[in-house]
């Protein structure tokens, strides 16, 4: 009776349930999808939390300094930094070619070089300039030097109005606080406490704006980086150019009713100055470098005075900014384009031979009985026990023009004693080479696709009538596919950025960009364009494996299995 | 023990030998011939050499001495493709990157037909397995049934004379298995190939073929029509293998006719029919079909042997009862009855008496 009962309910719940037409309900009724979500949760959290050490990992040491290579390659705030009052200044130049900016911006420049070589910036502003403008960098060292000299016009003349002038404490009792001078005449530098910090007197900035100014980056200057005592140290000459400017600009009036300290020195300062010898600025930096008096220095400044730049891609591309936008450079100068390409060409060639030269050894892996498999296997594995460098540097001992592979092919007189080929510091001997080293990546996912290939298959297609080479072709070949993809993949990305082997056997014919993106990073330390090369190198990979992809089919790739 | 010398052979192995270590002989002096049109089964354990002798036919491994003909020529030295012979795998060896239509136009392609006979050939190929609608899809979109079908329409398409299976039926469900079972002997007749079958399910042995060869160690032990082989084995070897038997050792008391007796080990004395015993004395292993075996009194045929016995087990299977007996001092005597309504349902610790006739009683080698 009780089966008779069971299969009622079963008809009608199978009943009810085809008429039931909302979400699908879970037996307690809430929505199926729901308490699969919950029931799922768990398993996912596990998930997240056994990768989560290699996530942070990766993030850390991996995709954060690829994200910050690929800022460096647009960042360019050094201009705008160490030569702030300039770029702004220069604005209102048309930069014309041919063409100098007025006044103001050279005397601009002064106090931004001046600032600059205290801090001893002008000279890496001036390997930043030197990328696109050769000169540049000797101009700004030379420029640093020089600056000194235009400042003590005014410091010389205001000294010999009145030795008052001479003495850091005279400024410090003008534009110091009551306060920090209280507290400054006081501290030790002996003592060991810290020294304290300078206080601007209230409303001096407003008799003497820039000489206040200037006179705080100064005082920063002294106690943070030289770690002086600021009460006893002189002024730069900055000051007493900024001085003389104050003196005979728009806060006349308010020095005049001035009754500070130092309230008579200052009067007879103000009565002095409009007499004073002024200073040309430009005539002064012409003097110092003639470059200064030309337009292409400051089209440069300009053209890279914003905080981001397209410069380093344009170079990496074998353009440069000029006044009509971006153009190729001179045909001489050229250098990335060819690298790339050569760069391409021979990963394609590497790849290709490891294609041709791993292909039968795949073959014979997969097809030997397991013994003679496994012995073959560790020769195939023996190069990845060796270090990389002993490997390369062996291929220089064989293909150098007195090597082995020379003097063998010259002792079966396969080529004259005087006609040795050239098989190394060249394309050929990166071929060679790296073609020895990224073979095992070619060969292991070749075998392992190759394993799973069932010998019945090429029996099967004989059987049906096809010759050896048909049945290769037509039905093993399309099922090795996806090793070769696989194994292409492998050694063409490992290529394309390989830096070791072409630097040792590579010349100067056979080297890769990645050489040349190691040389900026080490040697030219020219970082933005070592990370617009690296950034490009990464789009060409990536594009490649988009084509890739479309082309092939990714799923089509298998590592084994 | 088979016929070399028959002049209609179209398969003919002679004297054909098979090693692959230089040690050990594989297939051990192999004489074989099949007439045309015959389907012949070579059944045996894994290990027996019957896969060897079908991959020698294929040509995917060469004798090592002997001669195999097809058609009256020596095909030694042909390779493979130029045989002609269609071949059918136990996986299938349908190939996963062509459709079910491309596998099929395979053959006829490299032959260099035109595609317009090849279309026509191909359809009527997988109309002829019921797989007309599949031509478009790939071996992995197809059960295993499907691809076992479109497997065969492959070997059949290029019209061979002899076609080779190799266990072909091994990886599907039983219900499947007896479905194509079937199908693959109805369609090789109605086609007139002949057909070398491997397996080694001897259901499948039995049921498919005209004769089976049953291979033991590298050698034929009986080459026959299933029913000879099953009625009338010829060593102990072939009566194990072939179907449920019972065996009873003991040693030759006497032999006189067409019958010999023979002294149990375990006691009791029978009457046999010898086959491979020729004189008193020697041992011998005398087998019995279960279902020859009778344990009614009333039904117990005129002049029967019988032995005494004790049920042990009894299993209903549906159809028939199998009961599990101890007699003459073997646990493993095994009686099947048919489920019939006046059927005796023996149960286990009742003591009861079997008999048969003696020539249902074969005396084989011990």
């Amino acid at each position: 009776m009780s089966d008779v009962n069971t299969a009622t309910t079963a008809l009608d719940a199978e009943r009810a349930e085809k008429e039931y037409s909302g979400p699908m309900l879970a037996a307690d009724g809430t929505p199926l999808k729901r308490s699969l979500n919950r029931a799922l949760r768990r398993q996912k959290m596990r998930a997240l939390l056994l990768i989560a050490p290699l996530l942070i990992f990766v993030l850390v040491t991996f995709i954060a300094p690829i994200a910050d290579m690929l800022f460096r390659s647009v960042e360019n705030e050094i201009v705008q930094n160490t030569l702030p009052r300039t770029t702004k200044a220069l604005d209102q130049w048309s930069g014309e070619d041919g063409t100098t900016p007025d006044a103001p911006v050279y005397k601009a420049l002064y106090q931004d070089i001046y600032v600059a070589q205290e801090r001893k910036l002008h000279t890496r502003l001036g390997s930043r300039l030197n990328y696109e403008l050769t000169g540049a960098s000797s101009l700004f060292r030379k420029s640093g030097r020089g600056v000194d000299d235009i400042g003590e016009v005014y410091q010389d003349q205001f000294e010999d109005l009145n030795a008052f002038w001479k003495k850091g404490e005279n400024w410090n009792e003008i534009f110091g606080s009551d306060a920090w001078l209280a507290q400054i005449k006081d501290w030790k530098k002996a003592s060991g406490t810290p020294q304290p910090v300078f206080e601007m007197r209230d409303g001096i900035a407003d008799i003497f704006p820039q000489t206040a100014s200037y006179y705080l980056i100064f005082a920063d200057f002294v106690q943070t980086v030289d770690e002086d005592n600021l009460y006893k140290e002189d002024p730069w000459p900055l000051i007493y150019s900024a001085f003389y400017d104050d003196m005979a600009g728009d806060t006349a009036a308010a020095i005049a009713s001035y009754s500070g300290p130092g309230a008579t020195e200052i009067a007879e300062a103000a009565a002095a100055a409009p007499g004073f010898e002024t200073v040309d600025y430009k005539a002064a930096f012409v003097k110092i470098d003639k470059d200064w008096g030309a337009s292409p220095i400051w089209g440069t400044i300009r053209a890279y005075s914003p905080k981001f730049t397209s410069g380093y891609f344009l170079n990496a591309v074998d353009m440069q900014k000029s006044a009509d936008g971006p153009q190729l450079r001179p045909e001489n100068e050229r250098i990335y384009g060819t690298l790339f390409l050569r760069t391409l060409f021979m990963s394609v060639c590497i790849t290709l031979s490891c294609i041709l030269l791993g292909y039968p050894v795949g073959w014979i892996l997969a097809n030997l009985p397991a013994r003679s498999a496994n012995l073959l296997m560790i020769l195939v594995l023996l190069p990845f026990w060796t270090s990389l460098l002993v490997r390369t540097s062996a291929w220089k001992v064989m293909l150098q023009q007195q090597g082995v592979v020379n003097d063998t092919l010259v002792w079966l007189g396969v080529v004259a004693d005087d006609s040795r080929l050239a098989l190394i510091n060249n394309q050929t001997g990166t071929i060679i080479a790296m073609t020895h080293i990224l073979l095992p990546f070619m060969i292991l996912p070749l075998y392992s696709v190759m394993k799973t290939v069932p010998p019945s298959y090429l029996r099967a297609a004989k059987s049906l009538g096809a010759t050896n080479w048909t049945a290769f072709w037509r039905v093993y070949f399309p099922q090795s596919v996806p090793g070769i993809g696989a194994g292409s993949i492998l050694v063409f990305i490992l290529s394309i950025g390989y830096y070791i082997t072409p630097e040792i056997v590579g010349g100067t014919t056979g080297t890769f960009i990645s050489n040349r993106i190691a040389y900026h990073i080490s040697s030219s330390l020219n970082w933005g364009l070592a990370a617009a090369l690296g950034a490009i190198l990464l789009a060409v990979v990536l594009g490649l494996y988009y084509a890739y992809d479309k082309i092939v089919g990714i799923d089509n790739v298998k590592l084994g299995g | 023990m088979a016929d070399t010398s028959a002049t209609n052979a179209f398969v003919e192995f002679e004297r054909v030998q098979k090693s692959y270590d230089g040690e050990n002989l594989v297939v051990k002096d192999l004489n074989l011939s099949m007439p045309k049109g015959e389907f012949l089964t070579m059944l045996g354990p894994s290990g027996s050499g019957k896969t060897t002798c079908l991959m020698m036919l294929a040509g995917f491994e060469t004798a090592t001495h002997g001669d195999i003909r097809l058609d009256g020529k020596s095909i030694n030295n042909i390779p493979p493709h130029k045989r002609g012979i269609g071949m059918v795998f136990q996986n299938y060896a349908l190939f996963p990157h062509m459709t079910v239509a491309e596998n099929l136009a395979f053959p006829l392609e490299v032959r260099k037909m035109g595609k317009s006979d090849r279309e026509e050939k191909v359809k009527i190929a997988l109309d002829r397995v019921q797989m007309g609608a599949f031509g478009g899809r790939r071996p992995a979109q197809l059960s295993g049934g499907q691809q076992q079908r479109v497997a065969l329409a492959r070997a059949l398409v290029f019209e061979p004379e002899l076609v080779l299976m190799d266990e072909p039926l091994g990886a599907l469900d039983k219900q499947l298995r007896e479905t194509l079972q079937f199908e693959i002997t109805h369609l090789a007749h109605e086609l007139g190939i002949t057909v070398v079958y491997v397996t080694h399910d001897q259901t499948e042995a039995l049921t498919m073929s005209d004769r089976v060869a049953v291979f033991e160690n590298g050698r034929i032990q009986q080459l026959a029509p299933p029913d000879l082989l099953y009625e009338e084995p010829e060593n102990s070897f072939v009566a194990q293998f072939i179907g449920e038997n019972n065996t009873l050792e003991g040693v030759v008391k006497e032999i006189k006719g067409g019958t010999c007796l023979v002294q149990l080990d375990g006691g009791g004395m029978i009457e046999a029919k010898p086959i491979n015993v020729t004189q008193a004395g020697e041992r011998t292993r005398v087998s019995i079909r279960p279902e020859r075996v009778e344990f009614n009194k009333d039904r117990m045929p005129e002049g029967a042997h019988t032995l005494k016995a004790e049920v042990l087990e009894f299993v209903y299977m549906g159809d028939i009862f199998r009961t599990r007996l101890r007699v003459a001092g073997t646990d493993n005597f095994i009686i099947k009855t048919r489920n019939a309504p006046d059927q005796v349902r023996l149960k286990p610790g009742q003591q009861i008496e079997i008999g048969w006739l003696a020539e249902d009683c074969r005396a084989l080698d011990a």
